[in-house]
Protein backbone atom coordinates (compact mmCIF):
# COMPACT_ATOMS: atom_id res chain seq x y z
CA UNK A 1 0.00 0.00 0.00
CA UNK A 2 1.68 3.15 -1.18
CA UNK A 3 -0.72 5.98 0.27
CA UNK A 4 -4.06 7.17 -0.57
CA UNK A 5 -5.70 8.59 -3.39
CA UNK A 6 -4.39 11.18 -5.68
CA UNK A 7 -7.00 13.68 -4.40
CA UNK A 8 -5.38 13.08 -0.67
CA UNK A 9 -2.11 13.46 -1.72
CA UNK A 10 -2.14 16.48 -3.98
CA UNK A 11 -4.06 18.62 -0.75
CA UNK A 12 -2.16 16.78 1.34
CA UNK A 13 1.18 17.66 -0.34
CA UNK A 14 -0.32 21.43 -0.33
CA UNK A 15 -1.22 22.02 3.62
CA UNK A 16 1.41 19.66 5.15
CA UNK A 17 3.82 22.70 4.70
CA UNK A 18 0.95 25.26 6.50
CA UNK A 19 0.88 22.97 9.00
CA UNK A 20 4.71 22.10 9.55
CA UNK A 21 5.03 26.54 9.87
CA UNK A 22 2.02 26.48 12.14
CA UNK A 23 3.72 24.45 14.29
CA UNK A 24 6.85 26.92 13.94
CA UNK A 25 4.78 29.89 14.85
CA UNK A 26 3.26 27.73 17.76
CA UNK A 27 6.41 27.59 19.50
CA UNK A 28 8.30 30.49 18.78
CA UNK A 29 5.98 33.08 19.88
CA UNK A 30 4.61 30.55 22.77
CA UNK A 31 5.60 33.31 25.31
CA UNK A 32 3.45 35.62 23.55
CA UNK A 33 -0.02 34.50 22.36
CA UNK A 34 -1.55 31.15 23.75
CA UNK A 35 0.91 28.23 22.52
CA UNK A 36 4.02 26.48 23.79
CA UNK A 37 6.37 24.15 23.40
CA UNK A 38 4.10 21.06 24.02
CA UNK A 39 1.03 22.28 21.78
CA UNK A 40 3.62 23.37 19.00
CA UNK A 41 5.79 20.02 19.18
CA UNK A 42 2.78 18.25 18.82
CA UNK A 43 1.46 20.44 15.82
CA UNK A 44 4.71 19.71 14.05
CA UNK A 45 5.11 15.92 14.63
CA UNK A 46 1.17 15.72 12.80
CA UNK A 47 2.48 17.11 9.93
CA UNK A 48 4.95 14.68 9.53
CA UNK A 49 2.37 12.27 10.36
CA UNK A 50 -0.03 13.36 7.78
CA UNK A 51 2.69 12.97 5.10
CA UNK A 52 3.09 9.11 6.69
CA UNK A 53 -0.75 8.66 5.80
CA UNK A 54 -1.09 10.07 2.57
CA UNK A 55 2.42 9.03 0.65
CA UNK A 56 3.16 5.83 2.78
CA UNK A 57 5.32 5.03 5.08
CA UNK A 58 8.33 5.06 2.97
CA UNK A 59 8.62 8.72 2.07
CA UNK A 60 8.14 9.78 5.75
CA UNK A 61 10.88 7.72 6.79
CA UNK A 62 12.84 9.31 3.87
CA UNK A 63 12.11 12.77 4.92
CA UNK A 64 12.98 12.29 8.62
CA UNK A 65 14.96 9.45 9.39
CA UNK A 66 14.43 7.25 12.61
CA UNK A 67 17.65 8.09 13.55
CA UNK A 68 17.93 11.73 13.04
CA UNK A 69 14.65 11.53 14.63
CA UNK A 70 16.06 10.08 17.56
CA UNK A 71 19.21 12.12 17.81
CA UNK A 72 16.44 15.40 17.90
CA UNK A 73 14.74 14.19 20.17
CA UNK A 74 17.65 13.74 22.29
CA UNK A 75 18.95 16.96 21.87
CA UNK A 76 15.75 18.54 22.73
CA UNK A 77 16.29 17.12 26.15
CA UNK A 78 19.78 17.98 26.20
CA UNK A 79 19.04 21.59 25.41
CA UNK A 80 16.35 21.54 28.43
CA UNK A 81 18.13 20.53 30.70
CA UNK A 82 21.33 22.61 30.16
CA UNK A 83 19.46 25.60 30.29
CA UNK A 84 18.42 24.40 33.67
CA UNK A 85 22.37 23.70 34.60
CA UNK A 86 23.09 26.71 32.81
CA UNK A 87 20.30 28.91 35.47
CA UNK A 88 21.99 26.63 38.12
CA UNK A 89 25.58 27.98 37.03
CA UNK A 90 24.86 31.71 36.69
CA UNK A 91 22.92 32.63 38.94
CA UNK A 92 22.67 30.11 41.40
CA UNK A 93 19.12 28.38 41.52
CA UNK A 94 17.82 25.11 39.39
CA UNK A 95 15.85 26.52 36.02
CA UNK A 96 16.79 30.33 36.77
CA UNK A 97 16.09 32.57 34.09
CA UNK A 98 19.26 34.21 34.10
CA UNK A 99 19.00 36.08 30.45
CA UNK A 100 16.11 38.16 32.12
CA UNK A 101 16.95 38.71 36.13
CA UNK A 102 20.91 39.55 34.75
CA UNK A 103 20.91 43.44 34.48
CA UNK A 104 23.51 42.72 31.50
CA UNK A 105 21.92 40.66 29.39
CA UNK A 106 18.36 41.94 29.74
CA UNK A 107 19.99 45.33 28.34
CA UNK A 108 21.97 43.88 25.79
CA UNK A 109 19.81 41.05 24.51
CA UNK A 110 16.57 41.50 25.18
CA UNK A 111 14.15 43.81 23.55
CA UNK A 112 11.14 45.28 25.84
CA UNK A 113 7.91 43.11 26.73
CA UNK A 114 5.66 42.22 24.40
CA UNK A 115 8.81 41.60 22.01
CA UNK A 116 9.49 37.89 20.22
CA UNK A 117 12.89 38.36 22.03
CA UNK A 118 12.02 38.90 25.36
CA UNK A 119 11.69 37.22 28.69
CA UNK A 120 15.22 35.42 28.75
CA UNK A 121 14.94 31.67 28.55
CA UNK A 122 11.40 30.97 28.01
CA UNK A 123 11.65 30.76 24.04
CA UNK A 124 14.51 29.22 24.25
CA UNK A 125 12.95 26.20 26.55
CA UNK A 126 10.02 26.39 24.48
CA UNK A 127 12.11 25.32 21.29
CA UNK A 128 14.26 22.47 23.27
CA UNK A 129 10.69 21.44 24.05
CA UNK A 130 9.06 21.64 20.85
CA UNK A 131 11.92 19.59 19.50
CA UNK A 132 11.53 16.92 22.10
CA UNK A 133 8.12 16.72 21.94
CA UNK A 134 7.72 17.16 18.21
CA UNK A 135 10.48 13.93 17.30
CA UNK A 136 9.42 11.92 20.11
CA UNK A 137 5.81 11.72 18.93
CA UNK A 138 6.90 11.34 15.50
CA UNK A 139 8.93 8.42 16.65
CA UNK A 140 6.22 6.78 18.42
CA UNK A 141 3.69 6.55 15.88
CA UNK A 142 6.10 5.51 13.19
CA UNK A 143 7.27 2.56 15.65
CA UNK A 144 3.15 1.67 15.98
CA UNK A 145 2.84 2.05 12.51
CA UNK A 146 5.78 -0.48 11.68
CA UNK A 147 4.92 -2.93 13.78
CA UNK A 148 2.15 -5.52 13.10
CA UNK A 149 0.68 -8.18 15.03
CA UNK A 150 3.35 -11.11 15.93
CA UNK A 151 6.03 -9.09 14.21
CA UNK A 152 8.42 -6.60 15.84
CA UNK A 153 11.04 -4.21 13.77
CA UNK A 154 14.48 -3.80 13.25
CA UNK A 155 15.69 -0.40 13.51
CA UNK A 156 18.65 -1.67 11.05
CA UNK A 157 16.58 -2.67 8.79
CA UNK A 158 14.89 1.10 8.84
CA UNK A 159 17.96 2.80 8.01
CA UNK A 160 19.03 1.15 5.29
CA UNK A 161 15.80 0.94 2.98
CA UNK A 162 17.09 -0.35 -0.16
CA UNK A 163 18.10 -3.92 1.79
CA UNK A 164 15.71 -6.51 2.82
CA UNK A 165 15.86 -7.51 6.66
CA UNK A 166 17.44 -11.19 6.50
CA UNK A 167 20.41 -9.68 4.13
CA UNK A 168 20.98 -7.01 6.54
CA UNK A 169 21.24 -8.98 9.54
CA UNK A 170 23.14 -11.74 7.78
CA UNK A 171 26.07 -8.93 7.02
CA UNK B 1 -22.87 29.53 29.98
CA UNK B 2 -25.60 26.99 29.23
CA UNK B 3 -23.91 26.24 26.14
CA UNK B 4 -21.50 24.65 28.46
CA UNK B 5 -23.79 22.16 30.32
CA UNK B 6 -24.88 20.93 27.32
CA UNK B 7 -21.52 20.43 26.19
CA UNK B 8 -21.10 18.29 29.86
CA UNK B 9 -24.18 16.33 29.07
CA UNK B 10 -22.91 15.30 25.46
CA UNK B 11 -19.73 14.05 26.95
CA UNK B 12 -21.63 12.33 29.21
CA UNK B 13 -23.70 10.42 26.92
CA UNK B 14 -20.43 10.07 24.56
CA UNK B 15 -18.49 7.99 27.89
CA UNK B 16 -21.76 6.01 28.45
CA UNK B 17 -21.24 4.90 24.55
CA UNK B 18 -18.01 4.39 24.77
CA UNK B 19 -18.46 2.38 27.99
CA UNK B 20 -21.30 0.33 26.48
CA UNK B 21 -20.91 -0.44 22.70
CA UNK B 22 -19.61 -3.19 21.45
CA UNK B 23 -17.96 -2.18 18.08
CA UNK B 24 -14.09 -1.25 19.23
CA UNK B 25 -14.48 1.51 16.48
CA UNK B 26 -17.51 3.05 17.76
CA UNK B 27 -15.85 3.23 20.98
CA UNK B 28 -13.14 4.88 19.73
CA UNK B 29 -14.95 7.47 17.99
CA UNK B 30 -16.96 8.12 21.29
CA UNK B 31 -13.55 9.12 22.82
CA UNK B 32 -12.40 11.18 19.89
CA UNK B 33 -15.89 13.19 20.54
CA UNK B 34 -15.30 13.16 25.11
CA UNK B 35 -11.47 14.75 23.75
CA UNK B 36 -13.11 17.41 21.25
CA UNK B 37 -15.55 18.30 23.83
CA UNK B 38 -13.20 18.59 26.61
CA UNK B 39 -10.95 20.90 24.27
CA UNK B 40 -14.36 22.80 23.69
CA UNK B 41 -14.92 23.06 27.44
CA UNK B 42 -11.50 24.57 28.06
CA UNK B 43 -12.52 27.33 25.51
CA UNK B 44 -15.68 28.31 27.39
CA UNK B 45 -13.66 28.33 30.46
CA UNK B 46 -11.50 30.69 29.50
CA UNK B 47 -7.75 28.33 29.26
CA UNK B 48 -7.32 28.75 25.45
CA UNK B 49 -3.04 27.01 25.90
CA UNK B 50 -5.29 24.08 27.52
CA UNK B 51 -7.66 23.90 24.53
CA UNK B 52 -4.89 24.02 22.27
CA UNK B 53 -2.62 21.38 23.25
CA UNK B 54 -5.88 19.16 23.98
CA UNK B 55 -7.27 19.68 20.45
CA UNK B 56 -3.66 18.69 19.22
CA UNK B 57 -3.05 15.78 21.81
CA UNK B 58 -6.57 13.92 20.79
CA UNK B 59 -6.19 14.42 16.63
CA UNK B 60 -2.77 12.39 17.16
CA UNK B 61 -4.30 9.65 19.42
CA UNK B 62 -7.34 9.48 17.54
CA UNK B 63 -4.86 8.67 14.70
CA UNK B 64 -2.88 5.99 15.85
CA UNK B 65 -6.26 4.26 18.31
CA UNK B 66 -8.18 4.21 14.72
CA UNK B 67 -5.25 3.02 12.97
CA UNK B 68 -4.52 -0.04 15.69
CA UNK B 69 -8.71 -0.55 15.47
CA UNK B 70 -9.03 -1.09 11.80
CA UNK B 71 -5.98 -3.04 11.73
CA UNK B 72 -7.36 -5.60 13.96
CA UNK B 73 -9.51 -8.36 12.36
CA UNK B 74 -11.76 -8.70 15.31
CA UNK B 75 -13.79 -5.49 15.93
CA UNK B 76 -16.41 -6.43 18.06
CA UNK B 77 -16.15 -7.44 21.22
CA UNK B 78 -18.26 -10.39 22.53
CA UNK B 79 -18.83 -12.01 26.12
CA UNK B 80 -21.09 -10.85 28.99
CA UNK B 81 -19.37 -8.71 31.60
CA UNK B 82 -18.82 -10.00 34.81
CA UNK B 83 -20.98 -9.38 37.96
CA UNK B 84 -18.74 -9.29 40.66
CA UNK B 85 -15.92 -7.18 38.92
CA UNK B 86 -19.42 -4.31 37.86
CA UNK B 87 -20.34 -5.15 41.86
CA UNK B 88 -17.17 -4.13 43.41
CA UNK B 89 -16.57 -1.16 40.78
CA UNK B 90 -19.58 0.06 41.19
CA UNK B 91 -19.43 -0.03 45.60
CA UNK B 92 -15.82 1.42 44.99
CA UNK B 93 -16.74 4.57 43.13
CA UNK B 94 -19.66 5.23 45.64
CA UNK B 95 -17.35 5.21 48.59
CA UNK B 96 -15.11 7.75 46.61
CA UNK B 97 -18.36 10.03 46.05
CA UNK B 98 -19.71 9.76 49.43
CA UNK B 99 -15.81 11.06 50.53
CA UNK B 100 -15.74 13.73 47.34
CA UNK B 101 -18.91 15.12 48.85
CA UNK B 102 -17.45 17.05 51.74
CA UNK B 103 -14.39 18.79 49.31
CA UNK B 104 -17.01 19.56 46.47
CA UNK B 105 -18.15 22.13 49.23
CA UNK B 106 -14.99 23.63 50.54
CA UNK B 107 -14.22 24.26 46.08
CA UNK B 108 -15.10 27.81 44.93
CA UNK B 109 -18.01 28.15 42.43
CA UNK B 110 -17.43 25.98 39.09
CA UNK B 111 -15.26 28.17 36.55
CA UNK B 112 -14.38 30.71 39.32
CA UNK B 113 -10.40 30.84 39.87
CA UNK B 114 -9.20 30.34 43.47
CA UNK B 115 -7.80 33.81 43.72
CA UNK B 116 -11.07 34.98 43.88
CA UNK B 117 -11.65 33.99 47.16
CA UNK B 118 -8.51 33.61 48.64
CA UNK B 119 -6.66 36.90 48.14
CA UNK B 120 -3.06 35.87 49.07
CA UNK B 121 -2.81 32.59 46.91
CA UNK B 122 0.04 32.17 45.03
CA UNK B 123 -1.68 32.20 41.44
CA UNK B 124 -2.06 35.99 42.54
CA UNK B 125 1.52 36.66 42.83
CA UNK B 126 1.96 35.36 39.35
CA UNK B 127 -0.74 37.56 37.68
CA UNK B 128 0.61 40.44 39.25
CA UNK B 129 4.41 39.77 39.15
CA UNK B 130 4.79 37.45 36.51
CA UNK B 131 5.34 39.97 33.56
CA UNK B 132 7.29 41.64 35.68
CA UNK B 133 9.84 39.00 37.03
CA UNK B 134 9.87 36.74 33.67
CA UNK B 135 9.26 39.08 30.96
CA UNK B 136 6.65 36.72 29.23
CA UNK B 137 3.43 38.24 28.15
CA UNK B 138 1.67 34.94 28.55
CA UNK B 139 1.36 34.29 31.93
CA UNK B 140 0.71 30.03 31.17
CA UNK B 141 4.00 30.03 29.68
CA UNK B 142 5.70 32.37 32.37
CA UNK B 143 4.41 29.93 35.00
CA UNK B 144 5.28 26.30 32.79
CA UNK B 145 8.77 27.17 32.52
CA UNK B 146 10.21 29.71 35.12
CA UNK B 147 8.46 29.40 38.36
CA UNK B 148 7.11 26.26 37.81
CA UNK B 149 10.02 24.26 35.52
CA UNK B 150 10.67 21.52 37.70
CA UNK B 151 6.94 20.28 36.39
CA UNK B 152 8.09 20.49 32.70
CA UNK B 153 11.17 18.41 33.65
CA UNK B 154 9.54 16.21 34.45
CA UNK B 155 6.90 15.88 32.11
CA UNK B 156 9.84 15.75 29.64
CA UNK B 157 11.29 12.71 31.52
CA UNK B 158 8.18 10.95 31.27
CA UNK B 159 7.84 11.28 27.63
CA UNK B 160 11.75 10.32 27.10
CA UNK B 161 11.23 7.09 28.75
CA UNK B 162 8.21 6.28 27.57
CA UNK B 163 9.65 6.81 23.76
CA UNK B 164 12.71 4.61 25.04
CA UNK B 165 10.76 1.84 26.10
CA UNK B 166 8.04 2.02 22.99
CA UNK B 167 11.49 1.65 20.65
CA UNK B 168 12.90 -1.07 22.93
CA UNK B 169 10.14 -3.20 23.24
CA UNK B 170 8.68 -2.92 19.34
CA UNK B 171 11.88 -4.00 18.18
CA UNK B 172 12.49 -7.26 16.44
CA UNK B 173 15.82 -8.53 18.40
CA UNK B 174 14.44 -7.77 21.82
CA UNK B 175 11.70 -10.15 20.54
CA UNK B 176 14.32 -12.78 19.20
CA UNK B 177 16.12 -12.93 22.33
CA UNK B 178 13.03 -13.14 24.15
CA UNK B 179 11.94 -15.90 22.23
CA UNK B 180 15.47 -17.83 22.75
CA UNK B 181 15.80 -17.27 26.26
CA UNK B 182 12.27 -19.68 26.38
CA UNK B 183 13.52 -22.04 24.28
Amino acid sequence: MKGMTIIVKTISSWVKVLIFLFGIYIVLFGHLPPGGGFAGGVILASSYVLLMLAFGRELAQKNLPVTLGSKLDCAGAFAFALIAVLGFAVSGVFFANFLHQNGWARAHLQSGPFQLISSGTIPLSNIAIGLKVGASLFLVIFCLSICRRGKGFSLDVLDTPNKKGPETSEK
Amino acid sequence: MEMFYILLLFILIAAVVAVETTDLLSAVICIGAIGFGASLMFLFLRAPDIAITQIVVEVLGLIILIRATISRDLTFISGDKEFFGTVVSVVIIFVIFLAGLRVFDTLPDFGTPIYAEVPDAASQTYIKEGLNQTGAANIVSSVILDYRAYDTLGEATVLFTSIIGATVILRERAKKLLEDSDE
